[in-house]
């Protein structure tokens, strides 16, 4: 059997960097001759999220209840998943690689001492199983071999598509409570505060986003790309450079520690195009680079780019937008 | 006393192109430098502050660990500029080195220097490491020494032996409160890390480095070998060059439908 970890958004539903993970458990039970997949989740489902689990094919729904699972504990969830496994006898057990993912799957191997492979994108063979993971922020891959039961790892962001199965899973509720060691809850969230509204929520979808990177040049240097975002009610996103000097606040930034946009046009000025910025906007429907350099990584994987000095560049865009809208 | 251990690792600057060494095993930085990943600059800033109001007048002090070929020393003396005021380098070559591998050598380190009358009662860590990306160091050191982890967070502080860790979850900004000791892993963005000043390097230069060898043979990363994904060939429209391209850009904003409002 495999084990799927499956994160549940605050509005119950399973989120879908987790319903890529069953889509992806799917495959290797199939490739394995049709193992059947059961998921664990935190907490009571309703019978929607049930529902969507069956339809991706999922036999069994095991939701981990009781005192030890009211806020997130990393060490009490991978206690959970390991006695759902120890019960039934998985030869893997996975989840997504979101941070919660990662973490929960960290201690499931430490608690087995068992490896584990982070960020997987896909499976090349069985026997002995072999799995690629992102390495170095997506710039390289991996091939790690994951010889012991149960072979333990998460699936990266968008290393597939989610999708339901063409034959539905029994989507059996079993509700479980396990037992937690009080050591297993020391380290556990004591509060948490709601988001603050519309921080990253506009960046991640807005249609257009106007970036900035070190080629700003100084946090005085944002006036005329504020302007270009304001003419074109956009967003701004920013690289690392930017946020780590204090240029602008963290939640403007975008990349692999920062936020994922997927606009219809972004426009990335003097940002250099590092993977780790590209992880975060690669989606972007067209991208229109602004750079002096025509060889920056941004210009050759652009669709369109405008060689030479931002602070020259952006004001002549907005001039000639204020001169045709009259 | 909290005596905060702080490990960091020498990574590849993967900021400019990736090449990978001749056998696969590594990424090769003889072209790209090395650095030290963002997380683990942010666990290096928490480790000088919580340490500067940690036992009286002028701190307790903050060590940094890494793991290492002879070269990562230069990592050690960057985060010696920034305030911490002791080094351990574990020799050894880090690609033969997996998670719980490091994991293992770390605590030895801990339980070594406990023994030796620095008891480390917290151990700050990037969340990943820039290079290997295995999420799970921390965890797994925390395991080794049965301690209490929070994973993730990006501002750590202590009072009365309890640390207070905060940071983004899935569901708003998240808290975690707990005795000491314990192991805390770091994400960039919740402080600033500090710049090394010119005093600040050379007092670096004159910290003795303890220089130890692994407790153990690694087990190993299961790493059968790293590729580089295929090169997407570019198909770039250049629009024009300078102030003179605007007049372009703007027709281009027209046709996508972004200009309207
Ligand atoms: C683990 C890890 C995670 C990371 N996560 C992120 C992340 O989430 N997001 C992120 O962005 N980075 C991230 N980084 C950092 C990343 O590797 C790069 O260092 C960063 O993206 C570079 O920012 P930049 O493009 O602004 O600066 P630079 O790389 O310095 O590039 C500046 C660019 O501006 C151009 N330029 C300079 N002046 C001008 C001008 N006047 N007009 C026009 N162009 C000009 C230059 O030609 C150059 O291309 C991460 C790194 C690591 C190791
Ligand atoms: N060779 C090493 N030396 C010192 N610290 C390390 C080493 N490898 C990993 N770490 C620490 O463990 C964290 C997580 O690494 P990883 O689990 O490999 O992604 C890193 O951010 C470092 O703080």
């Amino acid at each position: 059997m495999i084990l799927v970890l499956v994160e549940v958004s605050p509005a119950g539903e399973a989120v879908e960097t987790s319903r890529e993970a069953v889509t992806f458990a799917r495959d290797l039970a199939a490739a394995g001759g049709g193992v059947p997949i059961d998921a664990v989740l935190v907490g009571t489902p309703g019978d929607a999220l049930v529902g969507v689990l069956a339809s991706y094919g999922v036999r069994r729904v095991h939701a981990l209840t009781g005192p030890a699972y009211e806020s997130f504990c990393g060490a009490a969830w991978a206690a959970g998943l390991l006695e759902v496994r120890e019960r039934a006898g998985s030869v893997v057990v996975m989840a997504a690689g979101t941070p919660r993912g990662n973490e929960v799957l960290a201690h499931v191997a430490a608690r087995t001492s068992l490896p584990m492979a982070a960020n997987v994108v896909s499976f090349e063979g069985l026997s002995p199983f072999t799995v690629t993971r992102q390495v170095v922020g997506g710039a390289a891959l991996e091939e790690m071999r994951l010889a012991q039961r149960p072979a333990i790892f998460t699936v990266a962001g968008h290393a597939v598509a989610a999708a339901p199965a063409e034959a539905p899973g029994a989507g059996e509720l079993v509700v479980e409570t396990p037992t937690v060691a009080d050591a297993d809850l020391v380290a556990r969230v004591v509060s948490t505060e709601e988001p603050e509204p519309d921080l990253s929520g506009a960046l991640t979808s807005a249609r257009v986003v106007v970036g900035a990177g070190r080629g700003a040049g100084s946090a005085e240097g944002f006036d005329d790309l504020l302007e270009l975002a304001d003419l074109l009610d956009a967003s701004l996103g920013v690289s690392r450079v930017v946020t780590s000097l204090g240029w602008r606040p963290h939640h403007e930034q975008v990349g692999q520690t920062g936020s994922r946009i997927s606009p219809d046009l972004y426009i990335p000025c003097g940002i250099s195009g590092a993977i780790q910025h590209w992880a975060g906007c690669s989606s972007a429907k067209t991208i229109l680079a602004i750079n002096t350099d025509p060889d920056a990584p941004m210009v050759t994987k652009a669709t369109h780019a405008v060689i030479g000095d931002l602070h020259e560049i952006i004001p002549a865009v907005n001039a000639e937008i204020r001169r045709r809208r009259g | 006393m909290v005596n905060p251990l702080v490990c960091v690792k020498r990574v590849v600057d993967s900021s400019s192109e990736v090449v990978l060494t001749e056998d696969g095993q590594g990424v090769d930085g003889r072209f790209a430098g090395f650095t030290t990943s963002a997380h683990e600059e942010c666990a290096v800033e928490l480790a000088v502050r919580i340490a500067a109001e940690d036992g009286g007048p002028g701190g307790s002090g903050a060590t940094v660990l890494t793991l290492g070929d002879a070269d990562a020393v230069e990592q050690l003396r960057s985060a010696l500029a920034v305030g911490c005021t002791a080094a351990t380098h574990v020799l050894a070559d880090p690609q033969a080195y997996g998670p719980a591998d490091v994991a293992r050598e770390i605590a030895a380190v801990v339980r070594d220097h406990a023994a030796a009358g620095t008891a480390h009662d917290l151990v700050l860590l990037g969340n990943d490491a820039a290079d290997s990306g295995d999420f799970q160091v921390g965890i797994r050191l925390a395991y080794e020494l049965g301690w209490p982890v929070v994973n993730g967070v990006s501002t750590v502080s202590v009072a009365d032996g309890v640390v207070t860790a905060g940071g983004s979850g899935p569901d708003g900004h998240e808290t975690f409160r707990l005795p000491l000791p314990a192991v805390v892993t770091v994400l960039e963005g919740g402080v600033e890390p500090r710049y090394p000043t010119v005093p600040g390097r050379m007092k670096a230069r004159k910290v003795p480095i303890e220089e130890r060898e692994p407790v153990a043979e690694p087990v190993g990363a299961s790493r059968a070998r790293l590729v580089l994904p295929p090169p997407s060939p570019s198909t770039v429209q250049v629009l024009g060059e300078g102030p003179g391209a605007a007049p372009a850009v703007v027709d281009l904003f027209e046709r996508l439908g972004v200009l309207a409002r």
